[in-house]
């Protein structure tokens, strides 16, 4: 008996374990034990991260933003227990499809506001009640919120949308109308205005 | 202190190894549900761990706990076989190998755990006694006394 035979012993376990591995999120989901469930859902301005917890949608991130900073953030402000999960994320992966594909034009998704800090959560709920198809001025934003003289911290707000396409940052613009700044990038905010037919000249 | 990973990432590192301790530590046809109850009790454990450095030995220990469990479940219901492999396993572990599976099945649970983590993991003995509890002396005894029977049976 020879101990290098007994190193053969657990051979072949990679690719298995590969498999119950994607099987443990619907476990840990059953038993109260998922916090942030996440998944990669392909779109027209990109691959976006997305993360859901028991409360709602609380993540969407761009692919330039690194997956590690933005899975760190999760577990430091949300909680360590995140797994992929395809089940736990269905309903976002699908209104998100159906936003980009067959023009949804709102979305019926809980939302679990705890990434949003302070002024932030005022800036974001104003905007989430600009309709599908228009925009508004920074300016108008920050009037809505009781504060009009703020409209640059109201751009700041804007740019950390942990949210972003959800919760419609891209439908807020300057003054004059033009598209200035975005956190994901001005052609993604262009893209996303377009097919929503906000802007109608090329 | 290392900070604690995101939970995805720490399963990635560990799932080949903890399968590999398990296939060898309880046979393949128990290892997944073993793999599942490992990663659970980990999972709900998790927001309370403070370090992230050394998971490799956390997760280690866990798996043990619940190899040894199983093989007490197992003792209290015996199961007609134990430990043959399934037909579509990797060749490694297939038919040439099938009287190593027989004859680790028949070691006492402590020293088949010993023998899997010394020459299967290839960890020290000071590991195999953090994972399993009790001295190194000890570990060293279960493994020596394994691998004695382990010749007897299969030469």
């Amino acid at each position: 008996m020879k101990a290098k035979g007994l190193q053969r012993l657990g051979a072949g376990s990679a690719a298995r374990s590969a498999a119950l591995a994607a099987e443990l999120a619907d476990a840990a989901a059953d038993r109260g034990l998922l916090d942030v469930a996440v998944a990669t859902v392909e779109s027209p301005v990109g691959d976006l991260l997305v993360a859901v917890t028991p409360r709602g949608l609380v993540r969407i991130a761009f692919v330039e933003e690194n997956r590690d900073r933005v899975l760190g953030q999760l577990a430091r402000w949300i909680s360590p227990r995140i797994l992929e999960s395809a089940r736990a994320t269905e309903e976002v992966r699908r209104e998100l499809d159906e936003y980009f594909a067959s023009g949804r034009t709102v979305f019926d998704l809980a939302l679990d506001r705890r990434l949003m800090q302070g002024m932030q959560r005022d800036v974001l709920s104003a905007t989430g009640r600009i309709a599908y198809g228009s925009v508004a001025t920074y300016g108008a934003i920050a009037k809505r919120i009781g504060r009009p003289a703020a409209a640059r911290a109201v751009g700041r707000a804007l740019g950390a949308n942990p949210i972003p396409i959800v919760v419609p940052c891209h439908r807020v613009v300057g003054a004059n109308g033009s598209l200035t700044g975005y956190g994901g990038g001005l052609d993604r905010k262009e893209l996303l205005l377009r097919l929503e037919g906000a802007l109608l000249d090329a | 202190m290392t900070p604690v990973p995101p939970f995805q990432d720490f399963l990635e590192q560990q799932r080949a190894m903890v399968l590999r301790f398990l296939v060898a530590a309880v046979g393949p046809l128990d290892a997944d549900d073993c793999f599942q109850e490992t990663f659970l009790a980990a999972l709900r454990a998790y927001p309370t761990l403070r370090d992230g450095s050394r998971l490799d030995h956390w997760i280690l220990r866990i798996a043990s706990r619940k190899a040894i469990d199983h093989h007490r479940r197992a003792t209290r219901a015996p199961r007609p076989v134990e430990a043959i492999p399934e037909p579509n396993e990797p060749p490694a572990v297939g038919v040439d190998h099938e009287p190593l599976w027989k004859a680790i099945g028949e070691l006492p649970p402590r020293q088949r755990l010993a023998v899997v983590h010394r020459y299967v993991l290839d960890r020290s003995y000071a590991d195999v006694a953090e994972s399993m509890g009790g001295t190194e002396e000890a570990a060293r005894s279960n493994v020596h006394q394994a691998m004695r029977k382990l010749r007897e049976m299969i030469g």
